[in-house]
């Protein structure tokens, strides 16, 4: 098991100094640069001199690929122009708030969907199965932001029983629930109807492999055949889907973040597009990017934990 | 030998739409597709009003005879800027997507039939593009060289890429232990010959499969993107920038984002659809690998 | 007493190109302690048997008619919860592929105790008992072993391990599917052997299912020959295999090679299909095939004695039998 963890930690980290540096190139190899973002058309000859050396970037670019990854390893993601905090400290202190969020959505709509799945693939072709299926299939790709568009509207400007704005007082555990319905609705709706479909289709796979008939023939209670003996099987795909999936759950807590003005990575990066800090841009980037690395290789630990022949490495 | 009545060969695109339509949930998705495609072709004829004209006197209008869907706060005409809309989302959808399918089907086959190490390269190429969040990636892009609809097109393909590629790439390689194609090997035939006669004809099935399930995802992010302010510049129509103006008039009218909404949720479901039934004809194998 | 009496089982599924007739009429008696086998080809109808007298069909399996009678009960006629109660406890299992018998995530120990699921025991009681059956079927140093998953198993041990399941609770009447298909030669041997000495000493019958006339032969005490969902011959291991009295038999022996010792990896070939099920044919089901068709052949025959205790279907007896 050990063994297992430690390789895949260091696939995590090479695919994250890959990640780092293409993003770097990216940076350097697209038009338009770091500077005069920064300082926009006004910029003189001197400014422009100052900052780049302000930031590293008069040197060679692999001194300044070195240097970033220097930096980055000391937790040092350069200062904010404006502020002149550090960037990390930016970035971290809005991490909680999306990954709370995410977390959140994530949590009910796997409980939900992972039931709805169950129901489905042991009720196979039943009309409960049909109307999940529908339904489960109409929300898969519906975008997170029209969800949350249409439940502001819904729920907040119309009924008013939830809060439009913001992520609830500080301390006031009620109230922080309170402000994550909707927009953990708005992130986990399509979540639902994917991971029940995800599920329902693994489910009557494992159902039809042997071991289960072997159960089945040993008098064990179907139940304890589906949630004991399928499920821990049959929710395999889904960890890691939910793993490689943090991607587009971050993606769905910008846009979710933005309709609700809440505060988190998201909020983060669009302010700071449109006060061209771009320092802060980048930071919030490598961070979205290292929790996506991260949460890909928990996902695949959590897996390793859940199958033993993944451990064994067979 | 058993006595069975042969049906009548029907033609492979033909033996495709057969079965689609015959399935609710799959006619559904083609109708609502069709319906899509065809106003968004037509739109010059369909729209009533020019998208972009302002017509101030008669801004924030609810819904009415003279406008279908109400106008908004300059008094365009919501449901033109709607029908507009669907050719814009189209225009960014298409092109993504067939390019990441270009590229995605060079990369994947290179590295299905290539050399070991050009595959392992391959794959660290698509693992390595496939951990950045595509909005978060874009936004950067977007923060450098500023909006533009062709930002959006080439950073949403590249992200696209790895989906693409990495089905290609294990169709490849299963297809490479073929029976059939080992035999075309020993009878001489090129690695072109047998990548485009007999490798490419199987993967296009499933990849249709792939690129009706991810039109909604691109569709969503083009709108999503365009909603920030970070895509389409205005006044294109564009059902994010639709629904932008919505929120930001949220107590004022809830028209505006209901008239942006409904056309992203009929098109999402109406794609969605179209994938499930079309991967339930094309490959039963793939049943519940769509999506995401 | 029998303790499987199996009287005009009949079995069908319901399909697209309509009724499949997978099972005819079949009778087959388990005697008390006795090692009865199933002969037959893949497709016989073996399989929707077996799930049958367990009573874990497919959906679209159908009982037409007959019983099925457990110690002198109905099986068929058992609700759920009734059936459920006996699986497991006084009828077991051993399947065909021992890689796919267990749950690959769960350990071997854990899958053992918790078939005692019904058993007012303490879980270390429970353990013990997994370990001690473990070594009765030949796994060394079971104390640890129980520890580990099914895939650190070899093949052959893994089939151990399902007998060991298996007769835990004792059970009346274990049916063995192919248990020995799947394993090589020398294996084979050896499990074989290790279930007649088990079936001694906990004093069950075993209805024996098996491709392998060898095996049949070595191991059980009685043997049916089953043909396209039909018995088509049925007796002592000795009547039936030294003086066969049916065709088929007859071609399967001969089709055999080396008759007995030696192990088939595929199925012995007789020239011909086997008949569709959905589209019977009016007579005898095996006459399409037979060597030794004749008018008679297009009425079904019946079951009729060959000698005591030794049954066939086939017109041929009574009539003049030379070979």
């Amino acid at each position: 098991m050990l063994s297992y963890v430690i390789k895949r930690i260091g696939l995590a980290a090479v695919i994250t100094v890959l990640a780092v540096s293409a993003l770097f190139l990216i940076v350097h190899m697209i038009p338009g640069d770091p500077v005069s973002t920064m300082l926009g058309p006004r910029a003189t000859p001197e400014m422009r001199a100052a900052l780049e050396a302000r930031m590293g970037l008069d040197k060679p670019l692999i001194a300044q690929i070195g240097l970033f990854f220097a930096n980055m390893l000391r937790g040092d993601l350069g200062m904010d122009v404006f502020s002149n905090r550090p960037v990390t400290d930016i970035v971290l202190n809005q991490v909680p708030y999306t990954l709370t969020l995410i977390l959140v959505s994530i949590s009910w709509s796997a409980v939900l969907g992972i039931a709805l799945g169950c129901y489905s693939a042991v009720n196979r072709n039943s009309l409960g199965d049909r109307l999940t299926g529908i339904l489960s299939v109409s929300v898969i790709a519906v975008p997170a932001f029209v969800v949350a568009l249409y439940s502001l509207l819904i729920f907040a400007v119309k009924l008013q029983w939830f809060p439009a704005i913001g992520a609830g007082d500080a301390g006031d555990w009620g109230d922080q629930l309170h402000h994550l319905v909707l927009p953990s609705l708005a992130i986990g709706l399509s979540w639902v109807g994917y991971i029940a479909r995800l599920v329902r289709a693994s489910m009557l796979e494992v159902l039809g492999e042997g071991h289960i008939r072997t159960a089945r023939a040993f008098g064990l209670p179907e139940r304890r055949i589906v949630f004991g003996y399928a499920l821990r099987l049959a929710i395999l795909p889904t960890v890691t889907v939910i793993g490689v999936g943090m991607g587009f759950l971050l993606s769905a807590a910008v846009f979710t973040e933005i309709v609700f003005s809440r505060p988190g990575l998201g909020k983060l990066v669009i302010d700071s597009i449109t006060t061209r800090n771009y320092p802060v841009v980048m930071g919030s980037v490598l961070f979205s990017t290292l929790i996506f690395v991260a949460s890909t290789t928990l996902a695949d630990i959590i897996n390793a934990i859940l199958d033993p022949r993944i451990r064994a490495g067979k | 030998m058993t006595d069975l009545t042969v049906p009548k060969p029907r033609s492979e695109l033909g033996e495709i739409v057969y079965h689609l339509v015959r399935d609710p949930l799959g006619l559904t998705g083609l109708v609502i597709v069709l319906l899509i495609l065809a106003s968004a072709l037509f739109a010059p004829w369909i729209a009533p009003y020019d998208p972009i004209a302002l017509n101030v006197p008669d801004r924030l209008q609810g819904p009415g005879a003279a406008h279908l869907l109400g106008t908004d706060q300059l008094g365009r005409d919501t449901f033109s800027r709607v029908i507009w809309g669907g050719r814009v989302a189209l225009q960014v959808a298409l092109p993504t997507i067939g390019g990441a399918i270009l590229i995605g089907l060079l990369l994947g086959m290179i590295a299905g039939y290539g050399p070991k190490w050009i595959d392992n390269l391959i794959v660290l190429l698509f693992d390595t593009v496939r951990s950045f969040p595509t909005v978060m990636f874009a936004l950067a892009v977007v923060a450098l060289v500023g909006p533009s609809l062709n930002t959006v097109i080439v950073v949403i393909m590249v992200t696209s890429v790895p989906t693409y590629g990495r089905v290609v790439r294990t169709l490849t390689q299963s297809l490479k232990e073929a029976e059939f194609i080992t035999a075309e090997k020993s009878l001489g035939a090129s690695t072109p010959r047998i990548m485009t006669v007999h490798i490419l004809p199987n993967v296009l099935g499933p990849l249709a499969v792939l690129a009706a399930m991810d039109i909604p995802t691109v569709v969503g992010l083009e709108a999503g993107l365009s909603f920030l302010g970070m895509g389409v510049k205005p006044p294109t129509p564009s059902w994010g920038s639709l629904l932008n103006d919505g929120y930001n008039l949220i107590r004022n009218t809830p028209w505006l984002i209901i008239a942006g909404g409904i056309p992203l949720i009929l098109t999402t479901i109406g794609f969605t659809f179209l994938g499930e039934a079309l991967r339930d004809v094309v490959d039963p194998k793939l049943r519940g690998k769509g999506g995401k | 007493m029998a303790v499987l009496d199996i009287q005009k089982l009949s079995v069908s599924y319901a399909t697209p190109r309509g009724e499949l007739k997978a099972l005819r009429d079949v009778s087959i008696t388990v005697p008390d302690r006795k090692i009865v086998g199933i002969v037959g080809e893949s497709g016989c109808g073996k399989s929707t048997l077996i799930s049958a007298i367990i009573r874990l069909m497919a959906p679209n399996a159908h009982v037409g008619s007959g019983q099925v009678a457990f110690k002198g009960e109905d099986l068929l006629t058992k609700g759920e919860a009734q059936i459920r109660a006996l699986r497991g406890t006084q009828i077991s299992m051993v399947f065909q592929d021992p890689m796919q018998t267990h749950n690959p995530v769960l350990t071997v120990g854990r899958q053992m105790i918790d078939i005692q699921y019904r058993d007012a025991l303490s879980k270390a009681e429970k353990r013990k008992r997994a370990v001690d059956m473990l070594a009765l079927v030949g796994i060394p140093d079971p104390e640890a072993r129980l520890n580990q998953y099914p895939f650190e198993f070899s093949g052959g041990m893994r089939q151990r391990i399902a007998i060991a399941m298996a007769l835990m609770a004792r059970p009346a009447l274990l049916i063995a599917d192919e248990p020995t298909t799947a394993l090589d030669a020398t294996l084979e041997v050896q499990i074989i052997k290790r279930l007649r000495e088990l079936q001694d000493e906990i004093g069950c019958s075993i209805l024996f299912i098996s491709h392998h006339l060898g095996v049949i032969a070595e191991l059980c005490d009685e043997v049916v020959v089953m043909y396209a969902g039909e018995v088509v011959e049925a007796g002592s291991v000795r009547d039936v295999f030294h003086s066969p009295a049916h065709p088929y038999t007859r071609a399967l022996l001969e089709c055999d090679p080396g008759h007995i010792k030696e192990k088939t990896r595929n199925l012995p070939t007789i020239p011909g299909n086997i008949p569709d099920l959905v589209n019977l044919p009016s007579g005898c089901i095996f006459a399409a095939r037979c060597p030794r068709r004749f008018d008679a052949c297009t009425a079904r025959p019946a079951m009729a004695e060959a000698s005591a205790g030794h049954g066939t279907a086939c017109h041929l007896i009574g009539m003049e039998m030379t070979a």
